[in-house]
């Protein structure tokens, strides 16, 4: 099962390291990954989206407490939160029939074109991962140049924080 | 970081390196000089409350710093430089994370500046031990040292001990740069705070399924050594007088000599302790971590029991093996607890089921009991280790390499004190036995230090002789020599039709002229009639090295052995005979 792992973390160096290197020594997966301060600026905070059976998300959740610059974690899944991603696509728009094309589609997923030349369109969307899925899949007929996506950033509703 | 006053001393880096190892207490430091530490040993040179032991390979240093650790529960320290010196040190380190033991590593580093561009000596070391520590650090300004060094104390020894380095670049040493010097008394961090006493509630829940067991196992681990719980977990097995098993890293922990000890588990454990596990209906499983090496198949594990299982480090809960009560805490004060329930309850153990729990076992005990040929014109290798415990009467501390010789160690030698029988579990290091001895020796100068080992062990530290003489270093060396890597002959004997691929030592050198040739003494045994007047002579020998080369019958095999991909009670018992 997919499972978004918000961690606080010390912002010193290797910290980011030794999240990765966790995982890549036991074999756990990492699906996306996002790292920044927070508004402290001795602490960074990190979003991981990772996939497996209970045992494995337990496993994951324990031995990254067991980090010593990890400050505290929450498994976002596990109670009702909110998801985003944030995607940047450069399609090919050429002619005026694709230009329209693209246009109409990144209307449909609220994206907004935040860069254009003659030949080229670089569209923002923010949602969550299906939505930006989806919409790869609804330019499916234009040419994709370029997708840089920002990996999933994540938090809880209501009064829950996650903070020290 | 604390305020200072005009009274503050003023010390350059490499002098407050020094100075916080002798506030912390560290009365030995093991290493190896190189340019990017001469600042430091130079510090060291000027002082003298913090001795340095020079070794002749770094890998040695930290073998050192572990079994001082592993005999004192204190952790050891080491000085490397940059590069290559700090490279001969992973192994060690690597030892030490998978046994949990407490140890702080001090790696060189090239100057600041120079990092990351390939300058001479210069490795990553912090990316080269991250997988294989508890935490490493590196210093970026030289004030931070004390509060460094305090820290990395701090985090060794607490919670799931382990190894920690420090890297420190050689700017931050500079003789003529001075910095205020104080260290911390205490330390707090936010972001680590580990568990100490376990859950009231787990706890009541645990003596209360203990209580109601009819076919009852203690199973303890390295934990109770390292946790010094030994005495706890005495009189908590006593209290219920149910049977007690301990792990390769568990053995002392429970007096091998008392009735209700009932061997080692696992792939080498004994009959009576694997079957006792298999149909046990309760396990009380203490800083013991279900390693591959005890449960064989996980998926047939002891099919019958609820597990309890107590341990300081959350992760080794339920990863393999899922604990039907967990308690996370420090197994100390969690079996004191416990002890202390069953001192106030009316409820008694059902002393029926109890009894004919104990008939099972002891006729479980009457199958294998570690028998072995006797009266053979080959010394066999039990019987050195058994005239080696009946000698030291089970008080010395035997380090041991890796191999047959370690399990024949682990089963015929019996250990009735924690902290006395000081291996590699985890890593399986070849090599570790000699300088483990070495750094028991050192800080135990009047106890019995005996390193078992073999002729591929010993050949992977031997260049350590030269450390001892120069520290007078009383070990006693029991070299088992078969003239084979004997574990993996036995395996090649039992899965590879005894095809002895690389398995068989030619051209071994004459010990006893190696050990005299580093001003030591060398016997050799070769007939079993030698053997005891051999023993005696060399623990006599109370302030020499004694280099004891015994030959062993190259034929014999470890016995019991897990069949593999079975349940616990399934074992090999001899050549000929199993489950």
């Amino acid at each position: 099962m997919r499972h978004i792992i918000s961690v606080l973390l010390e912002n010193e160096s290797g910290s980011l390291a030794r999240v990765v290197g966790l995982f890549a020594q036991r074999g756990y997966n990492i699906d996306s990954l996002t790292v920044a301060p927070t508004e402290d600026a001795t602490m960074s905070r990190l979003t991981l989206v990772t996939h497996g059976n209970d045992q494995v998300i337990e496993q994951i959740t324990k031995h990254l407490h067991k980090l010593i610059e990890v400050v505290k974690l929450q498994d976002l899944s596990e109670s009702a939160h909110v998801e985003r991603e944030l995607m940047l696509i450069k399609v090919k728009a050429t002619s005026n029939e694709q230009r329209d094309e693209v246009k109409r589609c990144a209307d449909i997923f609220r994206g907004q074109i935040i860069d254009v030349t003659a030949k080229t369109f670089t569209i923002q969307v923010v949602g969550t991962s299906d939505k930006l899925d989806a919409f790869i899949e609804a330019l499916k007929g234009s040419v994709i140049m370029e997708v840089a996506r920002s990996g999933v950033s994540g938090i809880s509703r209501g009064e829950k924080t996650l903070t020290l | 970081m604390t305020s200072q006053n005009t009274k503050t001393e003023m010390l350059s880096g490499a002098a407050m390196v020094i100075r916080a190892l002798a506030d912390e207490g560290v009365e030995y430091l093991y290493g190896y000089p190189g340019g990017a530490v001469l600042h430091i040993y130079d510090a060291l040179f000027q002082q003298s409350k913090v001795k340095h032991v020079l070794v002749r390979h770094e890998q040695a240093a930290t073998h050192m710093a572990d079994a001082y650790a592993r005999a004192s529960g204190k952790a050891g320290v080491v000085l490397v430089t940059s590069g290559p010196g700090a490279t001969n040190a992973v192994t060690g380190i690597a030892t030490a994370y998978m046994d949990s033991i407490p140890m702080v590593v001090l790696t060189g580093q090239v100057m600041s500046h120079l990092i990351g561009g390939d300058a001479f000596q210069e490795t990553d070391m912090l990316g080269i031990s991250r997988p294989i520590v508890k935490h490493n650090m590196s210093v970026r300004r030289p004030e931070d040292i004390p509060y460094l060094i305090k820290k990395a104390f701090y985090i060794a020894q607490s919670g799931r001990p382990g190894p920690v380095v420090l890297d420190i670049p050689k700017d931050m040493t500079m003789p003529n740069e001075r910095y205020p010097y104080q260290y911390p008394e205490t330390l707090k961090l936010r972001s680590y705070n580990p568990t100490a006493a376990g859950h009231p509630g787990q706890i009541k829940k645990a003596v209360t399924a203990l209580l109601q067991a009819k076919r009852p196992i203690i199973y303890s681990g390295g934990g109770v050594i390292m946790g010094q719980a030994s005495e706890e977990l005495t009189a908590l097995a006593r209290k219920l007088n149910y049977p007690v098993t301990n792990t390769l890293m568990g053995l002392g922990a429970y007096p091998a000599d008392d009735s209700q000890f009932i061997g080692m588990l696992g792939m080498h454990g004994s009959y009576e302790a694997n079957m006792t596990m298999h149909h046990a209906d309760v396990i009380l499983a203490v800083g013991a971590r279900f390693d591959d090496r005890v449960t064989n198949n996980t998926k047939k594990f002891c099919p019958h029991a609820t597990i309890i299982h107590i341990d300081i480090d959350p992760a080794s809960i339920s990863k393999t093996i899922n604990a039907h009560i967990p308690i996370v805490g420090l197994v100390k004060p969690v079996l004191a607890a416990m002890v202390a329930q069953l001192e106030q309850k009316k409820t008694k153990p059902d002393s029926k089921a109890l009894e004919s729990w104990w008939q099972q076992i002891e006729a479980w005990r009457s199958v294998h009991g570690g028998e072995y040929q006797q009266d053979t014109p080959v010394l066999k290798p039990q019987a050195v280790i058994e005239a080696v415990s009946r000698i030291t009467k089970g008080e010395a501390y035997v380090t041991s390499d890796v191999g047959q010789h370690q399990m024949f160690a682990a089963q015929y030698y019996k250990f009735n004190k924690p902290n006395r029988w000081i291996n590699s579990g985890g890593l399986g290091t070849m090599g570790f036995g000699l300088p483990a001895a070495m750094g028991v020796k050192l800080n135990y100068p009047d106890a019995d230090v005996v390193c078992v080992t073999g002729e591929g062990s010993i050949q992977m530290n031997i260049q350590e002789l030269s450390t001892c003489k120069q520290y007078g270093l009383a070990v006693k060396i029991i070299n088992l020599n078969n003239g084979y890597l004997g574990m993996v002959k036995q395996w090649q004997d039992m899965n590879y039709e005894s095809r002895y691929a690389s398995s068989y030592m030619d051209s071994l050198p004459d010990f006893v002229k190696l050990a005299e040739a580093y001003g030591h003494v060398g016997i050799r045994v070769t007939k079993p009639e030698e053997l005891e007047p051999a023993l005696e002579r060399a623990f006599a020998l109370k302030d020499q090295l004694v280099f004891l080369d015994i030959h062993v019958d190259p034929k014999e095999h470890v016995y019991p052995m897990h069949v593999p991909g079975g349940a616990m009670h399934e074992m090999f018992l001899s050549k000929t005979k199993r489950t």
